[in-house]
């Protein structure tokens, strides 16, 4: 039997193919770079009987239609909304049960008395702009990160993380289970310390 | 002088396209509504992609203005909807989802930095009427300050 060898396959058209491919995929490609603001809605329930909350547990911002915004019945400009928020949340004027021991505000009886019991009234208009709604959340969240930053590094002060950057380790797909388990133990504490309470008003109608 | 060798040429390309490959993502909807994203830098990353929905919001981009003017609107997959189709189209999505996905599923809200807050409350209420609590308001990294001009 006649030993047969298989003809040579020409290869020189494969870097043509290899282009083509390439333009197609560069063409259609979009890197992701998704990222932006989680919040959770309140359910709709009827709320039979709200609960009483000292006005001075309150901070209300409303943003009106001309995107002014008014602090505490105060007009205020957006950069110094950060530190208002921060002095609010951390001022722990409470006493005896509702005290607050790792506060370092200043305990001004007329704010908030505790972290815990601190609420954020976000109030917007119809007509607000989307954008300057944002930047008024994002301050707000930044208040709250800077606050649970720092009591993330006072409890876990050999981990060289803070809680944005611990956070992003814990919602990133890539993390094993294991150090997830032991992140969110941590970051749970704070977030009890600290808990995120956002409310959002029904927005105001303009006729 | 020697020609240079080309016969490396297909591997450098192959290694280009295997890298494309796998950062592509495909766009599943064109853009018909105009979405510039509001700035903010206390992000947090969206959750994996089969787990979210996208609901667009903004003015008609120049080539649908004539038709449908320059209000603000919703969009949803392919089409111009309205805030009544909100609910329906959650209900869609999450029942093409997988059975164990289908309760941590994220409503991604693009919306342009210019709408008015009216129609996102509209939407945020049609959400809240069908149980989509978990809502992303996706923006692009930046200072807040590039929020005002």
């Amino acid at each position: 039997m006649p030993k047969r060898s298989a003809p040579e396959v020409n290869a020189g058209s494969m870097a043509d193919i290899a282009f083509l491919l390439l333009i197609f995929f560069l063409v259609t490609t979009t890197i992701e770079t998704d990222s932006g603001i989680n919040r959770k809605l309140p359910p709709i329930e009827d709320v039979v009987d709200p609960p009483v909350i000292k006005q001075r547990n309150i901070f209300t911002v409303v943003v009106n239609k001309n995107n002014d915004l008014l602090v505490e019945e105060k007009p205020m400009n957006i950069k110094d909304l950060r530190a208002a928020a921060v002095a609010f949340l951390d001022n722990g004027g409470g006493k005896g049960e509702e005290a607050c021991n790792f506060c370092q505000g200043e305990k001004d009886p007329s704010s908030s008395d505790n972290p815990d019991k601190a609420i954020i009234s976000l109030k917007n208009d119809r007509e607000t702009e989307y954008q300057v709604y944002i930047a008024v959340q994002n301050e707000l969240v930044a208040a709250y990160n800077e606050l649970r930053d720092r009591e993330y590094l006072r409890l876990n002060p050999n981990g060289g993380l803070t809680f944005t950057q611990a956070d992003k380790i814990y919602s990133d797909p890539r993390t094993t289970p294991s150090t997830k388990e032991a992140l969110k133990k941590k970051l749970d504490v704070v977030k009890l310390l600290f808990p995120q309470k956002l409310s959002e008003a029904e927005p105001s109608k303009t006729n | 002088m020697p020609a240079i060798s080309t016969a490396s040429l297909p591997d450098i390309v192959f290694m280009l396209l295997f890298f494309f490959m796998v950062a592509t993502v495909m766009r599943d909807s064109t853009l018909m509504v105009s979405n510039t994203l509001p700035a903010a830098d206390q992000v947090q990353k969206l959750d994996k992609k089969d787990r979210v929905m996208y609901i667009y919001a903004g003015k008609p981009s120049d080539r649908y203005q004539s038709k449908y003017g320059t209000q603000a609107r919703i969009q949803l997959n392919d089409k111009f909807a309205t805030v009544q189709d909100v609910g329906a189209f959650v209900l869609a999505e999450r029942a093409s989802k997988r059975q164990e996905l289908q309760n941590v599923l994220t409503t991604a809200l693009k919306v342009d930095g210019e709408t008015n807050m009216g129609l996102i409350t509209d939407i945020k209420q049609e959400l809240r009427k069908v149980n989509a609590l978990k809502i992303n308001y996706t923006t692009r990294l930046g200072a807040y300050t590039q929020n005002f001009n």
